[in-house]
């Protein structure tokens, strides 16, 4: 029983850098979790780790073994007009819809969390919806609805599709940091005389910026992203960057693809990393 | 903002700012959903063409035929079997996130999100070069001279499974943690003071309350995987189908699109129904919880 009692005490000798919860579990209990957390995070990167290092294989092979280090095939995807046209539109639509989602969002999240109203419930509940709705369904309703009004398949569809699937994100995110902000502020503003309007810029906004901007990213990395139901919503003849590595697949692994993946990986991790370090700045800004 | 008697322009106003959400998703998805429901009745007349009607045939078919029965069956126990191990695995990894007292905490919490910015095509393929004749596996047990010709991996259900537990595995840990993270340590250490043993103490206290966590991330993976169809597509084989393939292959193969229409009813049903039973027993609430970490 007197170990029970000074639970922590026990534990110390092996704490060290990843130490352990000392109320929570046994030393082998312990360890068991440290060892299978590390093979979880091995499991979610070596897979893409690997597809980096191939990227600069200079086999002209896809896979291994690996002949040399080489530039070469990124050189060779630079020079591909089909996949440069992808991107460009991918960069489009995903700007749009950030934009688009982004207004949108912060004009949702104002309204669900500084009113008190009827049917919030359920305006909650629609919001929920495209998350739990399976794509492929979202993706058959609304290609449907467009044949059933007899419209052609336009990038103005897609663009729409990706603006429905990443609202209820960014509402998520906007709202979650309008919680934090006190009324007080913008009670001040208002009782000096500014309206609603002036009081938003001024005092709302500013506060609001992180995540705005982490909004933005989020929706336009989800637009980047999707290729479920993008394969339903393309345009002939129209390609985004993940469909046509989709198509690209169709042949055989090239180390073209491996390339065009390391590229997107750099851009849709690097682009988040500088937000949130612009974010952080941001929110130091304010103090 | 206004906390005095409410006038008529300040209750609308919030109906005002929210419009353009709902009218978005009210023309995006509700009312394609409702024309769904509806084109699911039309008679099919080939090559993309149909009739506007109320005839069940497709539902009929739906019923009687095997085939789409077998679509169901594979779907729920892949679904299921890619849950389970996504729990197996992803909560001890929640854990550790939770309990440890590792100084950098914050970079395992950001190496746990970092998967969701990477793309999914991209992390999907990547298993080719893991699985593949000329993957990592092979060409290591071919280096070490144990085998002559490569190992088959790819294109079966195993790989199909690796490459869903994949891309499902963080959204599992996160909700596992977001639970973990809000138990009241007293709470252990009551436990322990009281002469519980470590593992006593982890199943009578620590695992109940984390349950909802693991609940809400069971439903997210289970509801994800059985939506999918692309995966198996890029890693299966023509015989590892979803019940998604078969609403891609009627939507973009056959032009049938009422038939269609009748798959992405039945799996909008399906899933839907799980959703509502364990929102029953465990809330919604969980799963805003876990997505907007």
């Amino acid at each position: 029983m007197s170990e029970a009692i000074l639970p922590g005490a026990g534990t110390r000798p092996f704490g060290s850098r990843w130490g352990l919860h000392a109320l929570s579990e046994g030393l082998w209990g312990w360890r068991v979790v440290r060892a299978m957390s590390v093979l979880v995070y091995v499991f979610m990167f070596a897979p893409i780790i690997v597809t980096m290092v191939l990227s600069f294989n200079a086999s002209q092979f896809g896979g291994f073994p690996m002949t040399g280090f080489s530039f070469r095939w990124f050189g060779v995807l630079m020079q591909n007009d089909t996949v440069l046209r992808a991107f460009r539109v991918s960069l489009i639509i995903g700007s749009a819809t950030a934009l688009i989602c982004t207004v949108l969002g912060i004009l949702a999240a104002m309204a669900l969390v500084r009113y008190d109203f009827h049917g919030k419930e359920w305006v909650n509940a629609l919001l929920i919806c495209p998350v739990l709705i399976p794509e492929t369904v979202l993706a058959v309703g609304l290609l449907l609805f467009l044949h059933w009004l007899q419209q052609p398949r336009t990038l103005l569809l897609m663009l729409m599709g990706h603006v429905m699937m990443s609202l209820p994100y960014v509402v998520l995110v906007v709202q979650a940091r309008l919680i934090g902000i006190k009324r007080v502020y913008e009670e001040a503003a208002l009782s000096l005389g500014a309206n609603r309007l002036q009081t938003f810029r001024e005092i709302t906004l500013p506060l609001l910026m992180p995540a705005v901007l982490a909004g933005f990213l989020l929706a336009f990395t989800i637009s980047f992203d999707n290729v479920t139901a993008t394969l339903f919503w393309r345009p002939p003849g129209v390609e985004t960057l993940p469909t046509q590595i989709y198509s690209m697949l169709h042949t055989s692994i090239s180390p073209e693809i491996n390339a065009l993946g390391t590229l997107m990986v750099l851009i849709t991790v690097g682009l988040p990393l500088v937000g949130g370090g612009l974010a952080r700045l941001l929110a130091r800004g304010q103090r | 903002m206004a906390a005095l008697g409410l006038s008529a322009g300040e209750r609308r106003r919030p109906w005002i700012l929210l419009s353009p959400t709902l009218v978005t998703l009210g023309l995006l998805m509700v009312a394609p959903t409702i024309i769904m429901f509806m084109y699911s009745f039309y008679t099919d007349l080939g090559g993309g063409r149909d009739r506007p009607d109320f005839n069940p045939t497709n539902w009929v078919e739906f019923f009687t035929d095997p085939y789409y029965w077998k679509g169901i069956w594979q779907t729920a126990w892949v679904a299921g079997l890619t849950t389970v191990i996504c729990a197996v695995m992803g909560y001890p990894a929640g854990y550790l996130i939770a309990m440890t007292r590792f100084r950098h905490k914050w970079l395992l919490l950001v190496l746990l999100i970092v998967p969701f910015w990477i793309s999914f095509i991209i992390r999907t393929l990547s298993w080719i070069h893991i699985l593949g004749d000329q993957g990592a596996i092979n060409a290591v047990l071919r280096w070490l001279g144990l085998i002559g010709e490569p190992l088959p991996m790819l294109y079966n259900w195993g790989s199909v499974i690796m490459g869903m537990i994949h891309f499902l595995l963080p959204y599992m840990i996160l909700n596992v943690y977001v639970s973990l993270e809000g138990i009241d340590r007293n709470l252990l250490s009551a436990a322990r003071t009281l002469g519980c043993t470590a593992s006593q103490a982890f199943r009578e206290v620590t695992l109940p309350l984390s349950l909802p966590g693991l609940g809400a991330g069971s439903l997210l993976c289970f509801v994800l995987a059985a939506g999918a169809y692309v995966t198996p597509l890029i890693l299966g084989g023509p015989r590892n189908f979803l019940f998604g393939n078969l609403v891609y292959d009627a939507v973009m193969g056959e032009l049938d699109w009422p038939m269609g229409a009748t798959l992405s009813i039945v799996l909008l049903l399906l899933l839907g129904a799980i959703a509502v039973v364990y929102s029953r027993y465990m809330g919604l609430s969980r799963i805003y919880k876990g997505l907007s970490r």
